[in-house]
């Protein structure tokens, strides 16, 4: 037996919409099956991971807290994905943000103003779009692959992170806990709806930056710029775009969002700094892009889904005693369907069962 | 079919109603053939015809749909190119199957079945290319040689296996006319020793001189079988193409105009390691001029069409010149807002992007030189997604585009239509200078002719046209001028009538032997 | 033993699943495959080794499990990929998380268990040479096994007539297809292989490094391993020299902690990491030479005409 592919002559339509969705359902079937050889119920299970979460309102809004990183992050990766500048280091520029954006209030304890949040915003941005840039500068002076860079310097920044929790930072009033001063009011992302639960404007930014790119990407010269570039570097080289400007660009911006989202995730969820300040953002938004299509309506969406994966498995944890890993599992799994299901947007599927002959054996 | 113990009669290999179905689209329909022993047979199409379809069945390369094949009056299944070469059938494929990384020796060990130690190859390789008159030095790796010395490769590969027939796709397209006078000698010798040749061709000429006898293909379909030197290249050629093509009404050879286009000493260094340096190249063209640049492939098209392009700056600005502005270190936005326009020689990947419809494409092209028709909202740059399409519209109008749909892929034209609409996108600009590299390659003969067609026209209207083409007999129809690019280096150029074939194929070969270019314009 | 034999047997059981790993990536990258899933099928092997060892009782079942274990992820990897032209980078990502999850909910019964340990085989004679010979010559099974994979390796990519189909395939899978030859075919029994050296590899850091189950616990030496690759120009020697060289700078940063060094642990920990962004520039900058080694295929989808 052998599987054969054909070549669409034009991108299925139909599947770029199928395609996520089929991904969804055999992930949950695929989920269903771990269950059970687990030895929990399967319906139980998946209802406790997917659809107990939706049923509170204060879980709607851990949804929304979960979710604003994610979409933030992924809305970056899109760009720099479709320009085919393979940024894997956004965990790491996620952390370098939220530690620029947390020198006002920690290093800077007196200064108290109403200016203190939006600037701590802007450094964040700025931290995460400078740490962003190493990779960009490697990549377009280099030559050097910016997979393995990116991903070097994830490492490094957590354990700048550690170092610096444990030593300079460290709350000297803190019982020698491994972590930062409180954030003050004035240095705190507020709540949206404070009453019914605690998800902040972060989620606003996330949605935000989420139409702004894409409006980008689907009506403007540069949106266009960075589609052709990911296609082919000739033909944008060709129609007068430069590549080496586009990694810049690509890396800056995606960095850029990395660090606002770990700043908002610092001073919006936690409240301090500490060494442990993502449940690997950085890296599950990447499936977040690649399930939403690279298309940042898509990725709000998937990064409800995605969202939803952690509170599931903290659910499922608290409910039917299976280990939080199976987070991680799960979101393997929705990857490998994503890329699977993929292939039936650009290919015809066929399978072969036997040699077919055409000459007369 | 019946079978005859007589050596020679009946025939080597039979095509019995071959077809070959890709989805609804048959690239061979019924196809019949016979090539008798000792014979050099013809496969006359144009582009497109199904040729290249019907021998990778020949080869195994492809699993035919229906229809029998028939090797030595037996019935055969050709399942692999091991298959293939098991019953004797050799091949010597257009687009070489070579891998640069790799020596001679090992190239031609990978397409031998049987375990021969690599060092017995290297040396049966080295004794029979020069018994056929195609040296080579096994040793040498892949990436080091030149186009007509990797083609030596296939075709030793192929003989090494002691075949009955042996087919050759476009073998000529490659090589200077010496050079192609040499393969045929080499053919005439496997003629001589009982050996079959399947000879892939859309060049006329070249039929008639050596093949004993021609099948034709248009459409997928056998139009004629024939011996060609019976015939005249108008009859072969309604055979291919099926009506008469329209010839390309003579460009004028009159007054010209002002210089559009110069390029004065010109010299690149290598940006790969494959690429051809440009050595002193120089070249003026004036308002109703076509400068045809003849050359066979790999001798610094690219790289010519790079730097006057503008997609590769060079270092020194008045090298090149733009409408007399100096423009050799600006980019190829810089010469466009000038009025020049550009057709690459790479149609998916580089004129165009194939996944992109083709008023992307447009875009692509045209959003600097147009951006105050195709873009709007100030500093937002949005797409002006109206105007573009309008415009899609009117070029593939004005270049009969044949598409499926309004808007379509680009990847989903053929390539005939797609270099239409790649022309047309820069004729519709009336551009003062036009660069095109291998106008029509590739493109079947209707396309072809509204092309050159259109080349002319838009000189004759006042533009300075430069044409970089490997197809001599394109070059004769539209140049007023002819230049020769060998090895980086350019010649001096010779009205068109002054020059014939041999002449070219000398300047093809002489000018890397350090002849000037006026030692070489006296030597005729 | 002398510090400086003790010194140079941790260098050696650093750099040994290093050399392992990037064996394998480089066979299955040479054939045009790049495989980002190495840190996926290494976590994975390591695992499945601690469990088989601790199941069976057998140090020896642990290694073998590790290497299935490895080879049967990679095939995961080689089905999307080969088989339904994913992108490779992506596929190659969604194994490791894959691996990293499925290998933390597996694992989560052995944290804390005392592992079963790979114990040295000591060769007679030559393990009494002074200096080299204790260092060299009472390793365990999986010292032994890089060096044949070395040679092994070696001699198949260049001296074999399979290894140049492999390496012809890595260069042109258009002109390998339309010579005959079996790309898709060769390419999983590459990546297979490649899994295979990766699981062996997350084996021995179970088995011999930290005989013990930690989450995690490759610690993105996979990725460190396509570094490598890159660094040796895709040639085994040189994947050898490279692999000690980034073991010995993993084991000298930490002797330097031990050792009380002024420097923050943290900031020595970075090394590893911090020398793969540097070796990586050194090698990759000059664009010319980088043209030439690569493997001309690498990474590129193949679909053949059918």
């Amino acid at each position: 037996m052998r599987i054969e592919l054909e070549k669409r002559p034009q991108a299925s339509k139909l599947y770029g919409f199928v395609s996520p969705l089929l991904a969804l359902a055999l992930t949950l079937i695929a989920g269903a099956i771990m269950f059970a050889i687990l030895g929990k119920n399967p319906v139980e299970a998946l209802d406790a991971f997917f659809l107990e979460p939706l049923l509170e309102v204060w879980s709607l809004h851990e949804l929304a807290v979960k979710a604003a990183p994610l979409i933030m992050i992924g809305v970056g990766l899109a760009v720099c994905y479709r320009s085919n500048n393979w940024n894997i280091g956004a965990e790491g520029q996620f952390t370098i943000g939220a530690i620029t954006g947390s020198i006002l209030p920690i290093v800077f304890t007196e200064w108290h103003s109403p200016a203190v949040l939006p600037l701590m915003l802007v450094m964040g941005a700025i931290g995460g779009a400078l740490f962003a840039a190493i990779p960009a500068l490697l990549k377009a002076h280099f030559n050097t692959n910016e997979i393995l860079t990116s991903l070097m310097l994830v490492y490094i920044a957590q354990l700048f992170l550690d170092w610096l929790i444990r030593g300079a930072w460290r709350n000297p009033q803190g019982f020698n806990f491994p972590e930062s001063v409180p954030f003050p009011p004035e240095a705190t992302l507020p709540a949206i709806w404070e009453e019914s639960g605690r998800a902040h404007w972060a989620f606003v930014f996330a949605i935000v930056a989420a139409l702004l790119v894409w409006f980008m990407l689907k009506y403007t010269l540069r949106g266009f710029e960075i589609v052709v570039l990911g296609q082919s570097e000739r033909a944008g080289r060709f129609a007068g775009f430069s590549s080496k400007k586009m990694i810049w660009f690509s890396f800056l911006f995606s960095g850029a969002l990395a660090g606002l989202a770990g700043i908002s995730e610092v001073s919006g969820s936690i409240g301090h700094l500490q060494p442990a300040i993502s449940p690997g953002y950085g890296f599950t938004a990447i499936i977040v892009a690649f399930l939403g299509r690279l298309n940042p309506l898509g990725i709000i969406a998937s990064g409800l889904v995605l969202a939803l994966t952690y509170l599931g498995g903290e659910a499922a944890q608290l409910s039917l005693g299976v280990s939080d890993k199976v987070t991680r599992v799960f979101q393997g799994l929705l990857l490998f369907f994503v890329l699977s299901c993929d292939t039936l947007i650009y290919y015809k599927i066929r399978i072969v069962w036997l040699r077919v002959r055409g000459g007369v054996a | 079919m019946s079978l005859s113990d007589v050596p020679g009669s009946g025939a080597l290999l039979s095509v019995q109603q071959l077809t070959k179905l890709f989805g609804s689209f048959a690239a061979c329909n019924h196809i019949d053939l016979d090539i008798a022993h000792g014979e050099i047979h013809a496969l006359l199409g144009e582009n497109g015809a199904g040729k290249s379809t019907l021998v990778k069945m020949l080869f195994g390369v492809l699993e035919p749909t229906e229809g029998h094949i028939l090797w030595e009056g037996q019935p055969v299944s050709i399942g692999s190119p091991g298959d293939a070469r098991k019953l004797g059938i050799g091949m010597v494929f257009q687009h070489f199957s070579l891998f640069e990384a790799l020596t001679v020796a090992e190239n031609i060990a990978l397409s031998l079945d049987d375990s021969i130690p690599i060092g017995r190859i290297a040396e049966e390789a080295r004794a029979l290319s020069r018994a056929y008159g195609l040296p080579l030095d096994p040793h040498a790796h892949v990436a080091d040689l030149s186009v007509g010395e990797r083609q030596r490769i296939e075709i030793v590969r192929a003989l090494l296996q002691n075949p009955k027939l042996i087919i050759l796709d476009e073998p000529t397209s490659v090589l200077t006319p010496q050079e192609a006078d040499k393969l045929f000698e080499t053919l005439f010798k496997l003629k001589a020793e009982g050996k079959s040749v399947l000879y892939i061709s859309h060049r006329l000429e070249e039929v008639q001189r050596i093949c004993d006898r021609a099948t034709v293909l248009r459409n997928g379909s056998v139009t004629g079988a024939c011996d060609p030197r019976q015939e005249t290249p108008a009859s072969l050629a309604r055979m291919m193409v099926g009506s008469d093509v329209a010839t390309v009404t003579h460009p004028d050879r009159g007054n010209k105009g002002d210089v559009q286009l110069s390029v004065s000493n010109l010299s690149v260094s290598a940006r790969t390691p494959f690429a051809m340096p440009l050595k002193d190249v120089s070249l003026t063209v004036r308002s109703g001029e076509i400068l045809a640049i003849a050359g066979v492939a790999g001798n610094g098209q690219g790289e010519l069409f790079d730097a006057l392009s503008g997609e590769y700056p060079v270092s020194s600005p008045d090298a090149i010149t733009i409408r007399k502005k100096a423009v050799g270190t600006q980019g190829i936005t810089a010469r466009r807002l000038l009025g020049a326009g550009f057709v690459p020689e790479e149609r998916h990947g580089h004129a165009a992007v194939s996944a992109m419809k083709l008023s992307d494409n447009l875009v692509l092209a045209r959003s600097q030189s147009d951006r105050r028709a195709f873009l709007g909202g100030s500093f937002l740059k949005v797409i002006r997604r109206g105007a573009v399409k309008t415009a899609t519209k009117r070029i593939a109008d004005a270049m009969d585009v044949r598409k499926s749909g309004e808007d379509p892929a680009a990847g989903s034209l053929s390539g005939g239509n797609l270099q239409k609409f790649i022309v047309g996108r820069e004729l519709d600009r009336q551009p003062a200078v036009l660069v095109v590299n291998q106008p029509t390659w590739g493109v079947d003969a209707g396309a072809a002719s509204r092309i050159r067609q259109a080349l002319v026209d838009l000189a004759r209207n006042g533009s300075a046209v430069v044409v970089i083409s490997q197809d001599l007999d394109e070059i004769f129809e539209v140049a007023t001028e002819i230049a020769v690019i060998s090895e980086g280096r350019l010649s001096q150029p010779f009205p068109a009538g002054e020059l014939s074939r041999e002449k070219i194929g000398l300047l093809m070969g002489g000018l890397h032997e350090g002849k000037t270019a006026s030692e070489t314009a006296n030597a005729h | 033993m002398s510090i400086f034999e003790a010194i140079l047997l941790t260098v050696i059981t650093a750099s040994t699943p290093l050399v392992i790993a990037a064996l394998g990536e480089l066979v299955a990258e040479r054939s045009g495959v790049l495989n980002l899933g190495v840190e996926g099928m290494m976590i994975m092997g390591a695992v499945a080794a601690f469990a088989s060892a601790q199941i069976s009782g057998s140090p020896y079942i642990g290694l073998l499990g590790g290497i299935v274990a490895g080879a049967l992820f990679s095939l995961l990897f080689g089905f999307l990929t080969l088989t339904l032209v994913a992108n490779q980078v992506a596929t190659g990502l969604a194994l490791t998380i894959l691996g990293l999850g499925v290998s933390g909910m597996l694992g989560e019964g052995y944290v804390g268990v005392p592992g079963v340990r790979l114990a040295p085989i000591v060769i007679p004679y030559l393990s009494d040479i002074p200096l080299i010979g204790s260092v060299l010559f009472r390793q365990d099974l999986t010292f032994y096994l890089s060096l044949a994979l070395l040679f092994g390796v070696s001699w198949f990519l260049f001296r074999s007539r399979t290894g140049l189909k492999l390496r012809a395939i890595g260069d042109s899978h258009g002109s390998a297809h339309a010579l005959g030859i079996r790309v898709i075919r060769t390419r999983y029994l590459a990546v297979m292989f490649g899994g295979a050296c990766a699981g062996l590899a997350g084996a021995q850091l179970s088995l011999v490094y930290t005989p013990q189950w930690v989450e995690n616990m490759s610690s993105g030496r996979g990725w460190i391993t396509l570094a490598l690759v890159v660094f040796a120009s895709w040639r085994p020697w040189r994947v050898f020299a490279g692999g000690y060289l980034f073991g010995a700078v993993t084991i000298l940063q930490l002797h330097a902690q031990a050792f009380g060094v002024g420097i923050p642990a943290q900031f020595l920990s970075m090394l590893p990491y911090a020398a793969t962004i540097v070796v990586l520039v050194i090698i990759s900058h000059n664009r010319r030479t980088t043209l030439i080694n690569t493997p001309a295929s690498l990474g590129k989808p193949f679909v053949p005409e059918r």
